[in-house]
């Protein structure tokens, strides 16, 4: 049994098909990227993961129980931490204040909850800007504030949403050392990503999403040479 | 409590009701378009009742020539409004619009106050008495005079929103803002004129409404209140919302009123209110966004 | 007590100390005029406090307080004078009728997705049904009002609380104090951490495991609660109660100034636009009077610029400036210290 069981999920809006009939798993332990060009649908299945959407169709399992139509929160507590690809930092707050809230998440007291945040910004290497306001950070900071955030609620699946859009390479690089880290120590990463440098690095899986289908799936290397691939990519003229 | 009072007084809520959704009309558009909420709605169409009282009772004006006039004067002060103080506000929080509305509606209620004491004014026209009998129901006169004028004036903007290039541009600003600025609408301008067209409404239904009814410095908020009530039941941003609504609001004050208690009649369009917010949210014309 | 004044500057407790002395010795130097705008501002600062819990903290716009203050006011009133119940007793069955009435319009908000603008109105809309619904109950009075009995107190009667402006003065302030206190501890709390979160971001919160609709709702209805026992103060102080004074949209706004001015989401916010609103309007009643102007709505004219101004150009409020400028400000980001 994989942690996350995806199987014949769809969501439509006012007719329009977003997501049709996607299966896939997320093995424990692994790391697996889905990729797809913009508007194949792979966010709207993040948000049927996380509970913002309730699938029209099919099930998520997660840990062989079921998690599809329930409150994100619920999601949150069943053990699904989450970014945003729009980051969605609590501006006002410090940044410190920012990981506090979802480490309050598993944490059963604030003081608790204040350690883990600074263990977490350590990580992610935010440690020095603690007390600075979120609202001042750079969107690079930004987005490794959302994975604090998201991480600081323990989950035992991560779903990230574009994490590395807008870095700088070594930046990516640094990135994926600390996701490869946490792999290590036994985190599930299930990324939505369009750096290919940062796909390739992490995913032993990847799967494909185009026009809300599930067209390939395979190791990086598999799907690099899948026809299918290239063509939605680069359009049927091209081949 | 016969058939034809009941009609009466149905009819006449109708007619007052069409005055109160060109009042209405005023804060929707404003809302629409320039995305802050007017909470100085009633208090500029009380100016606008004072101005009628003044002209009035200076040059014994009839409020139905005036309706021009005193809209231009009112559309100045939005347009004003909107340039000098509410501009900076456009992407401030709620409750930031929200105090600096407040503000200004403080300041118009006591320099009202101020200019025409607490008394409650009033006008009689040489109408005022008449009425029409339609098939044994008895309507005041001036209370028809007053609801075509509002639908006129209604209808003549519909027909600048639709048909015109500015009313095309405002819209296009109420749609997509950044779109707007992309294809160089001048926004400020557009929102400045959209205040003003709002404005211009207020002043047209405090027009007509001295015809039929008295003013206070201090009524101000209750129109404010009757303004947000039919907007939302109609649905904010919508402009048959606020005509439809004005008319649903109208209708059952006057039924409420008459059947219940007047001091109760605001009761019922709450409850219009708080049902709408909770079922249909959007208002009975809007468009469902979210 | 650590966690009372944990990361509080020192200078900071210096000068809130000899704040909160200078307080407690006010009656025994002032005037009874001056007792009674000091009660004044203590009202607008306890329920600007109460308010600001569900604005500042939660983010959730409430237009209707007044209604909370009325419920407070109307149910202690009735049960003293026609049970003889003690407004001590009382204000348990207050307590317990405005925050349900809180969770009913709460439910009805959060549960239908009415939000912003539309949460606003939605609480006036409430506020004016209490206003017009007890114009219309005639049991404690209807329109025509409804009054507490008046003497002449030789003692302080501090269980029925009959007695001098100094007793009010003090419960007042006690109260100020508690409400105060309580905030402080409560945006230490996990519910504090979760409303500025709600109030910040609602999908992020939502995203990292908080039950929004569970703590908007704790936020109204210890709001609404908390605003109520205000209204017990104001029904024994002025002892005299009309639906049309207490539950008018304009007593909702009035309420709201104060935080608002002063800088929604801060602890020190409601007291100091308390001090600074009562303190302005009264400062021009006494211009007013001394250079012989003797119109009505002059005052409230300038009182309206007043605000116009501070809105536009101070648009936090006047306490996070301050505060800099006090050099008490240790830039943690977290707003309310």
């Amino acid at each position: 049994m994989a942690l996350l069981e995806v199987s014949g999920i769809s969501k439509s809006f006012s007719g329009l098909k977003a997501v049709q009939n996607v299966s896939f798993e997320v093995p424990e332990g692994k790391i697996v990227g889905l990729i797809g060009p913009n508007g194949a649908g792979k966010t709207t299945c993040f948000n049927m993961i996380a509970g913002v959407y309730k699938p029209d169709t099919g099930t998520v399992m997660l840990n062989g129980a079921r998690i599809d139509g329930r409150r994100p929160d619920e999601i949150c507590k069943a053990g699904i931490g989450r970014t945003f690809q729009i980051v969605k930092p609590f501006a006002g707050l410090s940044v410190l204040d920012n990981v506090v809230v979802g480490a309050l998440n598993a944490a059963a007291s604030v003081s608790e909850a204040r350690q883990k945040a600074d263990e977490v910004l350590e990580i992610l290497g935010l440690a020095s800007k603690r007390l600075q306001a979120a609202s001042t950070l750079t969107l690079p900071d930004r987005k490794r504030l959302e994975v604090a955030r998201a991480l600081a609620t323990r989950p035992k699946l991560l779903l990230l949403d574009e994490v590395m859009a807008g870095l700088r390479p070594t930046e990516i690089d640094q990135m994926v050392r600390v996701l490869l880290d946490l792999n290590k120590r036994g985190l599930t990463i299930l990324l939505i990503e369009h750096v290919m440098r940062a796909v390739m690095a992490l995913s032993g899986n990847v799967i494909v999403l185009h026009h809300g289908e599930l067209i390939s799936r395979g190791t990086p290397d598999q799907i690099a040479k899948d026809p299918k691939v290239l063509e939605c990519y680069l359009g049927e003229e091209a081949l | 409590m016969t058939t034809e009072v009941v009609l009466k007084i149905a009819i006449s809520g109708v007619l007052t009701g069409l005055v109160y959704g060109l009042m209405a009309l005023g804060l929707s558009v404003i809302f629409g378009v320039v995305r802050v909420v007017n909470f100085a709605h009633g208090e500029m169409m009380t100016i606008a009742m004072y101005l009628v009282i003044v002209f009035f009772s200076a040059l014994g004006l009839d409020p139905l020539l005036m309706l021009v006039p005193i809209s231009a004067v009112l559309f100045a002060l939005g347009y004003l409004m909107q340039r000098a103080i509410i501009n900076p506000f456009i992407n401030r929080p709620e409750h930031s619009q929200f105090m600096l509305l407040v503000a200004i509606a403080l300041i118009m209620v006591n320099a009202l106050l101020l200019i025409f004491g607490p008394d409650s004014q009033g006008i009689t026209t040489s109408y005022s008495f008449d009425s029409f009998d339609i098939g044994g129901i008895i309507i005041d006169a001036g209370k028809v005079y007053a609801a075509i004028a509002a639908l006129i004036v209604a209808v003549a903007l519909f027909a600048f929103f639709r048909l015109t290039l500015t009313g095309k541009a405002i819209r296009a600003c109420a749609d997509n803002y950044n779109g707007a600025l992309v294809v160089g609408l001048d926004v400020k301008r557009l929102y400045a004129l959209t205040f003003g067209i709002g404005a211009a409404c207020v002043g047209a239904a405090g027009t007509m409404l001295m015809i039929v009814t008295d003013v206070t410095p201090a009524i101000g908020p209750a129109y404010t209140l009757l303004a947000f009530v039919i907007v939302i039941t109609g649905g904010l941003g919508s402009m048959p919302g606020a005509i439809v609504g004005g008319i649903l609001i109208g209708l059952t004050e006057a039924l409420g009123g008459f059947f219940f208690t007047p001091s109760a009649k605001t009761m019922f369009s709450f409850a219009i209110l708080v049902l709408v917010l909770l079922f249909r949210p959007q208002g009975i014309m809007g468009r469902k966004t979210a | 007590m650590n966690l009372l004044l944990e990361g509080v500057p020192r200078s900071a407790l210096i000068l809130l100390a000899l704040f909160f002395a200078a307080l407690i010795a006010a009656p025994m130097v002032l005037n009874d005029y001056l007792i009674v705008v000091l009660i004044t501002i203590l009202y607008f600062a306890y329920a600007g406090q109460c308010w600001n819990i569900m604005m500042g903290f939660a983010g959730q716009l409430s237009l209707g307080h007044a209604l909370y203050i009325g419920l407070g006011a109307y149910v202690t009133a009735a049960l003293y004078v026609k049970f003889g119940v003690s407004p001590w007793i009382g204000l348990l069955p207050a307590l317990v009728i405005a925050g349900a009435v809180g969770a009913v319009i709460g439910f009805l908000a959060f549960r239908f997705g009415v939000s912003g603008v539309y949460f606003a109105i939605l609480t006036i809309a409430f506020a004016e049904f209490a206003r017009i619904g007890f114009d219309h109950f005639p049991w404690v009075g209807g329109a025509a009002g409804y009054f507490l009995p008046v003497a002449n107190y030789t003692q302080n009667d501090f269980f029925n609380l009959r007695g001098s402006q100094t007793m009010f003065y003090y419960i007042l302030l006690a109260m100020t104090v508690l409400a105060f206190v309580l905030c402080h501890l409560l945006l230490r709390s996990r519910a504090g951490y979760y409303w500025l979160a709600i109030r910040e971001s609602p999908e992020a919160a939502e995203a990292l495991g908080i039950n929004i609709f569970r703590y908007k709702m704790y936020a109204v209805v210890l709001s609404a609660a908390l605003t109520s026992l205000g209204g017990v103060i104001f029904a024994f102080f002025y002892n005299n109660l009309f639906p049309e004074q207490v539950f008018h949209i304009s007593r909702s706004i009035e309420l709201i100034l104060g935080p608002i001015i002063g800088g929604i989401g801060t602890l020190f916010g409601p007291v100091v636009g308390a001090f600074l609103l009562t303190g302005l309007a009264e400062g021009l009643r006494e211009v007013m009077l001394r250079l012989g102007i003797d119109l009505p709505g002059v005052k409230q004219v300038f009182y309206g610029i007043c605000l116009l101004c501070v809105v536009m150009f101070l648009p936090e409020g006047v306490w996070p400036p301050l505060k800099k400028k006090l050099g008490l400000d240790r830039d943690t980001g977290k707003k309310g210290s």
